[in-house]
């Protein structure tokens, strides 16, 4: 099987062990685009670039980053660029390399932004848990400081602008845009409602405010340094550059792939030797999830969907966060869809009704079907209590609620009862999964919540 | 236990330094509260209520929604063990109940000891190295039992004492950078005036 090539964008500093330093960033041709930025370019020629580039946000919603740093009201300071660094989407794994990995790069793309967005102070705000990435930033941030690619007079331009590297608690609805302002700001991590609460009128401080996600500004450097129209060239137009993957789950090889974006096929990522080489024990996928935990699931005729946004959203899910988890033919699906179910319903944060207590219900009902405790009617009150979060239960979601964090829940409802309704029932009538499926609690379920 | 020392109090007010409002050093102030004590103590809340201007309930109004904030003593080493999905599928709920056994708790719980804690989490962003886990906030991937009771094994004896710092300290390196602006409004509109 070939696959597409194209350069290593983000991830080319990944093999070079003093990587993340400053002298093997500019070694490496690292603050070049910087220097090019604050000497050569006006803040409208740098964010003509991005536009050029038509990157779509690699956070989530995939918006794209140009036309968002265009809602910026004029005329209105401070003005504040937030770093999305809060990855915990489940099964993504990008975020973290890129800030350990290749810290100045992620600095650099956030200077060059601040430059275009005529900010001087940017919050990078990292997840908690993740040690190792805060202290390789705050060691970049120190070095770039010192260097004068940070700071006052930057690269000896008038242009200044300071980056405060800041960090979470454990909190996965703080890596939605309001909500991690609300954490910024010191608060518990609740959504704010949009409208009013744009982040780019209404943001940080009330301030205009652009939320960027990591993956997103590492890529602003490239952009900057080779043109926008270069970036656009890579990939599909629909789904323009290079875009980092994680695949994981049942596959010989779980990795992280930077690939060029939209047209390389799941079935490449799963089966080709340069990226995950096949099903492990020469099984096959019986279900896949395209885009996090959130997406709604991909079955076998989707595998040779190429990942490329249009298409993904068509289909009638997405590509999220760049996570895809590949599930075999022994895959228990009850228990699949009762662990994302609990994820959301611990990670609710509380604040609207239909989150709060839908997802602890879904949560419930799922977990006494595993525990073989399953009525007749918990299918149907699945669908019922789904319906109540996201009227009819569709994609994209339609919500009752402020933020996407319930809708999400319902997500793999909707995918694994579906299409596989009778593993759900065998588990109600039963008590325990279907023939030639393996349940992931081989002796405990029940000494857990 | 405590309020925060004289060091931490310096570094305090370099962080909150960093921040146009006070109360965005909130969460960075509690995390040093906890490396001081292993966990976040009622007086070190009320310290940094004082720090930032604040009522001690805000504090704790605060502290409360995360996750990664304890408010009674915990393990010197706090197991994380990721169980979600694809942790899930590869294993993670056998290595937990292994992690269960082996130390005679229940996620949740601590050892007698004080020494550990365990406790089934959430996604940690390692999904391609599953079954992950993080002691203290540091990873370890493709995690088996028996690299599990070597885990614990070189914990007891001291052996990852430099690679491990008890629980409460996160990165080893901290931001040392003073803001290069006082007043970003007036100066960012001049900038722009200027070009």
């Amino acid at each position: 099987m070939s696959v597409p090539s194209g350069p290593r964008i983000i991830t080319s500093r990944f093999d070079v062990a003093d990587g993340h330093t400053y002298a093997g960033y500019v070694r490496t041709g690292g603050y070049v685009s910087l220097r090019k930025a604050v000497s050569s370019m006006t803040p409208q020629q740098v964010h003509d670039e991005v536009k050029a580039a038509e990157i779509q946000g690699r956070g989530g919603a995939g918006f794209p980053a140009g036309t968002k740093w265009g809602f910026l009201p004029a005329g209105v300071h401070p003005r504040y660029l937030v770093i999305n660094g809060d990855e915990s989407e489940p099964g993504t794994y990008k975020d973290r390399l890129l800030m350990e990995r290749d810290p100045h790069q992620l600095i650099e793309g956030i200077v060059i932004a601040c430059y275009a967005l005529n900010a001087s102070q940017a919050f990078l705000y990292v997840r908690g848990e993740m040690a190792h990435a805060q202290e390789r930033l705050a060691q970049a941030l120190n070095e770039a400081y010192a260097s004068n690619m940070v700071g006052k007079n930057i690269c000896g331009s008038d242009f200044s602008v300071d980056i405060t590297l800041t960090w979470g608690a454990g909190a996965y609805i703080v890596g939605e845009e309001t909500a991690l302002i609300e954490s910024l700001e010191g608060e518990r991590g609740m959504p704010r409602l949009k409208p009013p609460f744009f982040p780019a009128v209404k943001g940080l401080y009330m301030q205009p405010t652009i939320v960027n996600n990591v993956e997103t500004l590492a890529n602003v450097p490239y952009i900057v340094g080779q043109g926008g129209g270069d970036f656009k060239s890579i990939g599909a137009p629909t789904s323009t550059g290079m875009r980092m993957f994680a695949v994981s789950g049942h596959v010989n090889k779980p990795g992280v792939f930077e690939v060029p974006n939209g047209v390389t096929t799941f079935r490449m990522l799963f089966e080709a030797p340069e990226y995950c080489g096949g099903i492990r024990n020469g099984g096959s996928i019986k279900a896949f999830i395209p885009g996090g935990a959130s997406a709604m699931w991909f079955f076998p005729e989707h595998l040779d969907m190429a990942l490329d946004k249009p298409t993904v959203d068509k289909a009638g899910s997405m590509l999220g966060s760049g996570a895809i988890v590949a599930m075999d033919q022994t895959t228990d699906m009850v228990a699949a869809c009762w662990r994302i179910v609990r994820f959301f319903a611990r990670e609710s944060c509380g604040k609207c009704t239909p989150c709060r207590e839908g997802t602890t219900w879904l949560e419930r009902v799922l977990k006494r079907m595993l525990d073989g405790h399953g009525r007749p009617e918990d299918i149907d009150l699945l669908f019922e209590v789904s319906e109540s979060i996201s009227p009819g239960i569709a994609w994209p979601p339609r919500q009752t609620t402020i933020c996407p964090l319930g809708p999400s829940a319902v997500s793999p409802i909707a995918s694994a009862v579906r299409r596989f309704r009778h593993e759900f029932e065998h588990y109600i009538e039963h008590g325990r999964p279907i023939d030639g499926v393996e349940s992931p609690f081989a002796t405990h379920l029940a000494s857990h919540a | 236990m405590s309020r925060l020392s004289e060091e931490r109090v310096a570094t305090a007010k370099e962080i909150i330094g960093r921040f146009p409002r006070r109360k965005s050093a909130l969460i960075p102030l509690l995390h040093l509260a906890q490396e001081q004590d292993g966990y976040v103590a009622q007086d070190a809340m009320v310290h940094i209520a004082e720090l930032l201007d604040l009522a001690p309930a805000e504090v704790y109004g605060t502290a409360s929604f995360y996750e990664m904030f304890k408010f009674h003593p915990v393990g010197k080493y706090c197991i994380n063990i990721c169980t979600n999905i694809s942790c899930q599928l590869v294993g993670a709920w056998n290595l937990l109940h292994h992690a269960e056994e082996r130390l005679g708790i229940k996620s949740g719980g601590t050892t007698q000891d004080g020494l550990f804690t365990i406790e089934d989490v959430e996604c940690i962003a390692a999904c391609t190295e599953a079954p992950a886990l993080q002691v203290n906030y540091r990873y370890r991937y493709k995690v088996t039992p028996e690299s599990f009771d070597a885990l614990i094994n070189d914990l007891e004896s001291g052996k990852l004492t430099g690679e491990v710092p008890p629980h409460g300290t996160l990165a080893s390196v901290r931001q040392t950078t003073t803001a290069a602006w006082s007043n970003r409004g007036v100066e960012e509109q001049a900038q722009v005036d200027a070009r």
